[in-house]
């Protein structure tokens, strides 16, 4: 064991004594593989993504299965595969963040790399590329199965689903991960930022809907307040530029002001 | 090298860390000697950057640690050995390491095989590791990047007498070979074994540093004798100092002096030594008594 040591450190002495200004940074895309090979190298992530794939496929059986045949048509297709996406893909993006925190993984990766800035930006993006590849996937799998339910049960294959639509859905689905990422900086633990996730997509909408259905001047404002509002007016699409300037406002409000100050803490707080 | 000038670290009113100075030599093992609690673990976390500083610097090789391009591949650290996430394998989490430095994928085997990990133990989640074995990864992982420097918070928690041995040996070899090794621990003995130098710390303040040779020399002389009353009187006598325990006792006065005094006294002694680890014993409690939480039941 000892000679190990010596011959690899040996080695090592000889090349520190050639180098002369240190090594290369470390690249970004660097950065973001190794973010990228965390989000599926423990176990919860697998399975994480695995639930992310499989729910895609029971969807759509589901809808095969149950659906009447006039039911049967990509935009059913599409809604089916959706739901379970976007409770699944914000958790991912939630534990992208906090397992630094509540494993204290964070004690290793900071240290490696010592610009905590670079490590969130990376995670963003391969959370950003992991939700986007996943709804491709889910898109591909929906449209799979249009074709072949269709084509078992004999109706026209029905493509009701513009590609703007799409756009919409992947819109509010992404919205939905940067909330969850935004609550894994602002809480940096697992179970808090997923509850809190939770309630923000089960219960918010159901309070805001109650209070909108009872209070006339509520059903007035809640397109200017209330965010989660308009981020389920996009899974319809066709949005108006009043309703772009609702999203707008009550995104920045209630998402980019808490993601700031969530990476102004971020960056600041002590490692442990 | 490892150069801290005038650390600070306030926690509200609270200095964790008070004007912390000391250097890390290449070559050398320096041991960060102190009681839970004296601020070891928050000076280490700010010279890797993790903790921000009230005031003062600190520069790993020259460099502030987030000046460094690629800091793995300049200095080994290892903090907390169980801040891992549970659900990867040893392997994983070397690999990870491996990947964020660009080192080649055979230093991973290098590595497993240094720290003795077998491929079965590699393959299994760190939840089910010991903390043994999670030291060892964790040393794995520190010097996957073939470090110059190493800053080990309590290296040989949770290892066994053949563990630390072999802790002992390998970082004799890296700072043989030129490397700067910087390790905390609060257990003395520990420490004693591997360390070359010692900064000793309590309640955030350096209350002493040096060789270990220094320290153990200023830590005087044991002698015993039958007549241990009449010895200890001729040391006092002669202006020294005289700690009587259960058969001997321990002076400030150097081997010659004790020796020339015993003569003239007519006591003849049975024992006389350089007090070593027991006077540094003595005087790591001494130094610490006021901050250490057993106070002076220790």
């Amino acid at each position: 064991m000892s000679s190990t040591t010596m011959d690899t450190h040996a080695t090592v002495r000889e090349r520190h004594g050639q180098k002369d200004g240190g090594y290369a940074p470390i690249p970004f895309r660097t950065v973001l593989g190794v973010e990228l090979r965390k989000a599926f190298d423990t176990r919860s992530g697998f399975w994480l993504l695995v639930a992310v794939a499989a729910a895609g496929v029971i969807a759509t059986g589901a809808t095969l299965a149950f659906a009447s045949d006039s039911d049967l048509t990509y935009n059913n297709f599409a809604a089916a595969i959706g739901v379970p996406m976007t409770i699944l893909l914000p958790v991912v993006a939630i534990l992208a963040v906090t397992s630094e925190w509540s494993q204290r993984a964070g004690l290793t990766t900071f240290t490696l790399v010592p610009h905590r800035g670079r490590v969130i930006r990376a995670k963003l993006v391969a959370t950003l590329l992991i939700g986007v590849s996943s709804m491709a996937l889910a898109l591909a799998v929906g449209a799979l199965g249009n074709i072949i339910g269709t084509g078992l049960k004999g109706v026209d294959t029905t493509w009701d689903l513009s590609f703007t639509t799409i756009l919409y859905i992947v819109g509010a689905d992404l919205i939905g991960m940067m909330i969850g990422f935004t609550l894994g900086v602002l809480m940096r633990n697992s179970p808090g930022a997923i509850v809190t996730y939770f309630s923000y997509w089960f219960v918010l909408p159901t309070l805001t809907g109650l209070l909108a259905a009872n209070q006339h001047w509520f059903e007035k404002a809640q397109p200017w307040v209330d965010f989660s509002y308009n981020q389920n007016r996009m899974y319809d699409g066709g949005f108006s530029s009043q309703d772009w300037a609702q999203l707008a406002l009550t995104g920045t409000v209630w998402l980019l002001l808490p993601l700031a100050f969530g990476l102004w803490r971020v960056l600041r707080a002590e490692v442990k | 090298m490892i150069i801290v000038d005038s650390l600070t670290k306030k926690y509200g009113g609270f200095t964790a860390v008070d004007h912390v100075t000391f250097r890390a030599e290449p070559g050398r093992v320096t041991g960060f000697l102190g009681p839970n609690g004296a601020g070891k673990s928050t000076t280490m976390r700010i010279v890797v950057g993790l903790t921000p500083a009230s005031s003062g610097t600190a520069t790993v090789l020259g460099r502030r640690y987030a000046d460094l391009p690629n800091p793995g591949r300049e200095i080994g650290v290892l903090l907390d050995a169980s801040a891992q996430h549970a659900g990867r394998t040893g392997r994983e989490i070397l690999t990870l390491a491996q990947r964020t430095m660009r080192v080649p994928r055979s230093r991973i085997d290098e590595m497993l095989d240094l720290v003795s990990l077998s491929d079965e133990e590699a393959g299994r989640r760190v939840r089910d590791y010991s903390l043994g074995m999670r030291q060892r990864l964790g040393i794995a992982t520190a010097l996957i990047g073939d470090p110059e420097a190493l800053v080990l918070d309590e290296p040989a928690n949770g290892l066994d007498p053949a563990g630390i041995r072999w802790m002992r040996d390998l970082l004799r070899g890296f700072a043989d070979r030129g490397g700067t090794v910087f390790l905390s621990s609060h257990l003395l003995h520990e420490i004693e074994v591997i360390a070359d130098d010692l900064i000793v710390i309590g309640s955030g303040r350096i209350v002493a540093s040096g060789t270990k040779g220094e320290l153990l020399a200023s830590a005087g002389t044991y002698a015993a004798a039958a007549e241990l009353a009449a010895l200890a009187n001729a040391l006092t006598t002669a202006g020294h100092t005289a700690e009587m325990s259960l058969c001997g006792l321990r002076t400030d006065a150097d081997a010659g002096q004790v020796g020339r005094l015993a003569l003239a006294a007519g006591v003849p002694l049975t024992e006389l030594r350089p007090a070593d680890s027991a006077g540094l014993e003595e005087m790591f409690l001494e130094l610490t008594k006021d901050d250490a939480r057993e106070g002076d039941a220790a």
